[in-house]
């Protein structure tokens, strides 16, 4: 690999990897846009010919674009905007008004935000208006002003649109489906959200200005496909500066997408999830294994970013508890066993961990009631045993009822894992009697 | 092996960990000496500090928009970020969200430490939102003359960015993509990822784990404290002896180093005594038990975080080494009253203080349940 033998090279190794890095890195890391979106043609259709009309003929429209999370909803709209402002007549005609539901997170910002997007400050001025719709009304009027005799269409995209039903009386929903419904201004009002039931969230009034139409993105497609777009995310495109490079690592990949090892991977992942993000996610571990020393993905590469993508968190954790921590833990699990999930408090939990000090500690010493305190409200910190809600949130922290929120075969399989455990915990936590 | 007490220490372990590798750390968008630098600061955590600088990449590029670090208390999660940002010169702002603990001041720290504090009390109000925040930064970042490089905003204590605004922590997963501009939020925990997520769901950040020290690798770093008057090889069998006693109760390094730091004049009182002259460790170990080590024992030194106490002795080392909660203070009467009342106050549902604390609250009202004790 270091000696290549293409004759256009002008880059060194070193080079390659870093262009490499920096190309691929914004597609997983940035979501830089691809030229065409890829599983989804007739949804990008639609939505390109209804945000036209919008543009080019002045129709008012509203949609909402419904998927669950990295199921590419807000790539989807990019693309069609994108593709939009291409069109030169497009171009010059339509305002973006772009909303988030986690930026603006009420109304009176959300209308600031508009007239900021719009560029009105200067003509809104120190004006006191009576209500949110005199103001947004206004807002459009002063488009209609502008050089052009006739007033522009303006496009609102709504990011985590469920967010914003939840603002007071639902006051900007209302009255951006009340202005697409009515022949007002044009607009195009464009919502984007994982909740599939959102309409349910809508109020009366809100939900019979809506036009209904929705568009679903169900990421429905086989393993093939998602194969496919494993190997599209991780090729390097054909205007890479390095020709040589780039063919060689393309091949690398269409070699490495052949592996059997590496199928298997992928279609562990398939089957958890199919969402682009947690692909990234995985692409973006591998990735970072990719060096001078070593130039290309190899299976094992991407074997190590699996593991690390799948490994089990509340496992990890418990590998780092202390004996004493580990003992509570088990003095738990039989206390639920023995009362059948029921919750129980620190005392219960002492008395039942002082019983198998006095049947057998061999390795463990008799520990002072506050350092097994300090050692359960540690327990309590790391949210591995929650308070139970009810009457006795109020009483001593001693007689407080908790519940522990791991299952027994976490518990085992920690045992197991854990280092140096000693002998007679490890019976104890198989039997209570043992 | 179990961990006892009354065995002999072990020879403590040779100074390097063989399982170290030379220059873990190699990046070719960073110098080599800085690189160094770095890892000499990060004992026992090169893996983690290899893994960190692989997900940053250079400067320029971008990474990844959020990352999720967890692990347990003091395993280096802030040590480790913190030292490869500095260390490597890159912008960034680090932000404990015990000290911010409303979004506002949130905003106004990460901003300052980003762009300066001049320029964000110019443009930032007092009372921001979140919309506001990223409208400020998308400002001064691009007035800003630096090049485009990666900046990073280390959210230490994230498990209390739940209690905020809701849409904060969402937010804040998804802000590269929210500012347009190449920022990497990097949040740091000791619980897992499992219990941030809200409930539609949000930008899935990337998870990475701070797994524990060993037993060994706690004997190495703290064999590395200084040890003044004391030749380093005693100060080993002392760590080792120290470990044995409190490795099954307590694994977290800065409890466990204040806990050498408390301990070891005691451990060298026979030595002062000047009994002791050249071999050492074997005397200590067997006129000083450790059982001695023992009964200094939790109750007194467990309680009290590591960090405070530590403070404290600052202040107060002329008066006594071993300060703690437990140091006797004589209160004034009333002072005493006012502490039991509190203490009962806070068992007891507020609406009967007035019952409970005051001479005369009024009458009390026959309950059904009093009259029926009566009779």
């Amino acid at each position: 690999m270091s000696k290549r033998k293409s004759k256009e090279s002008t880059l060194t190794l070193g080079e390659c990897i870093s262009q490499a890095h920096k190309i691929l890195r914004e597609r997983c890391c940035h979501q830089k846009l691809p030229s065409k979106p890829f599983g989804v043609e007739s949804q990008y259709e639609h939505l390109l010919e209804l945000l036209r009309r919008t543009a080019v003929h002045g129709e008012s429209n509203s949609v909402l674009i419904v998927g669950p999370r990295g199921a590419g909803k807000s790539m989807l709209l990019s693309c069609v905007l994108n593709e939009l402002q291409k069109e030169k007549e497009v171009m010059e005609n339509i305002l973006l008004v772009h909303l988030n539901g986690l930026l603006q997170t009420d109304d009176r910002i959300a209308l600031k935000e508009i007239t900021r997007q719009l560029h009105l400050e200067n003509v809104v001025g120190d004006k006191v208006f009576g209500s949110f719709a005199e103001n947004l009304a206004f807002l459009l009027e002063a488009l209609k002003k502008g050089d052009r005799s006739s007033s522009r269409p303006v496009l609102f995209t709504l990011d985590e649109f469920d967010l914003f039903a939840h603002h007071k009386n639902q006051t900007l929903l209302y009255n951006l489906f009340d202005i697409s419904q009515s022949a007002q201004a044009p607009v195009a009002v464009v919502g984007l959200t994982c909740r599939l039931d959102v309409l349910e969230l809508l109020e009366k009034r809100v939900k019979s200005r809506f036009s209904h139409r929705q568009i679903h993105l169900l990421s429905a497609f086989d393993f093939q496909k998602y194969l496919e777009i494993f190997q599209q995310q991780l090729s390097l495109p054909e205007d890479f500066p390095d020709g040589g490079f780039a063919e060689q690592w393309n091949e690398s990949i269409k070699s490495l997408c052949d592996d059997r090892s590496v199928e298997d991977i992928l279609q562990k992942h398939f089957h958890s999830s199919k969402d682009f993000r947690s692909l990234q996610r995985l692409l973006v571990l591998t990735l970072s294994r990719v060096t001078v020393s070593n130039p290309a993905v190899k299976p094992a590469d991407l074997l190590e970013a699996s593991r690390l993508c799948t490994m089990d968190s509340k496992a990890n954790i418990l590998h780092g508890l202390s004996v004493l921590e580990l003992c509570l833990i088990i003095a738990m699990k039989h206390l639920s066993d023995i009362y059948d999930g029921e919750p129980y408090n620190f005392q219960m939990v002492h008395n039942e961990f002082k019983k198998f000090l006095q049947r057998k500690s061999h390795s463990i010493h008799n520990f002072e009631k506050p350092v097994v305190m300090k050692a359960f409200e540690h327990l309590h910190q790391l949210e591995l045993i929650k308070a139970v809600d009810g009457p006795s949130v109020k009483t001593q922290k001693e007689y407080q009822l908790v519940r522990l929120m791991l299952d027994n075969g976490q518990i085992m399989e920690a045992l197991q894992k854990y280092p140096q455990c000693p002998t007679d915990v490890k019976q104890w936590a198989t039997s209570a009697f043992a | 092996p179990v961990p006892s007490v009354s065995s002999p220490p072990r020879a403590p372990l040779p100074p390097v960990c063989p399982c170290r590798m030379p220059a873990q750390l190699q990046h070719p968008g960073y110098p080599a000496g800085r690189l160094q630098a770095a890892e000499e600061a990060v004992p026992c955590r090169e893996a983690q500090a290899a893994a960190l600088l692989a997900l940053f990449g250079e400067p320029e590029h971008y990474s990844y928009p959020s990352l999720f670090l967890y692990g347990h208390r003091a395993t280096g999660k802030s040590h480790v970020t913190l030292t490869l940002l500095r260390e490597l010169q890159l912008p960034h702002a680090a932000v404990s969200c015990v000290e911010c603990f409303s979004a506002g001041l949130l905003f106004e720290q990460v901003l300052g430490s980003l762009f300066g504090h001049e320029a964000v009390s110019q443009s930032l109000a007092r009372y921001s939102s979140f919309s506001d925040f990223v409208r400020v930064f998308q400002q001064l970042s691009a007035r800003s003359s630096l090049p485009r490089h990666t900046r990073y905003i280390v959210l230490d204590r994230a498990e209390l960015l739940r209690d905020m605004d809701a849409n904060l922590l969402p937010g804040f997963l998804r802000l590269q993509e929210l500012v347009e501009d190449n920022v990497t939020v990097i949040l740091l925990s000791e619980i897992v990822w499992e219990k941030f997520r809200p409930g539609t769901g949000c930008f899935e950040p990337l998870v990475l784990h701070f797994p524990d020290y060993s037993k060994a690798e706690l004997q190495l770093i703290l064999s590395q404290d200084p040890s003044p008057a004391y030749s380093p090889e005693l100060y080993g069998t002392y760590i080792n002896i120290l470990l044995g006693v409190f490795f099954t109760v307590c694994r977290d390094l800065r409890e466990l180093r204040h806990l050498a730091a408390l301990n070891f004049p005691k451990f060298c009182e026979p030595l002062e005594k000047g009994e002791g002259n050249g071999s050492v460790s074997l005397s200590l170990s067997k006129g000083n038990p450790p059982h001695l080590v023992h009964s200094l024992s939790f109750s007194v030194t467990l309680r009290v975080s590591s960090a405070s106490c530590l403070s404290l002795s600052g202040h107060l080392s002329v008066s006594s080494p071993g300060l703690s909660a437990h140091a006797h203070v004589e209160l004034p009467c009333h002072s005493k009253f006012l502490l039991i009342a509190a203490y009962l106050a806070s068992y007891n549902p507020a609406r009967t203080d007035r019952r409970f604390f005051l001479k005369h609250h009024g009458r009390i009202k026959k309950t059904n349940f009093l009259k029926k004790h009566e009779k």
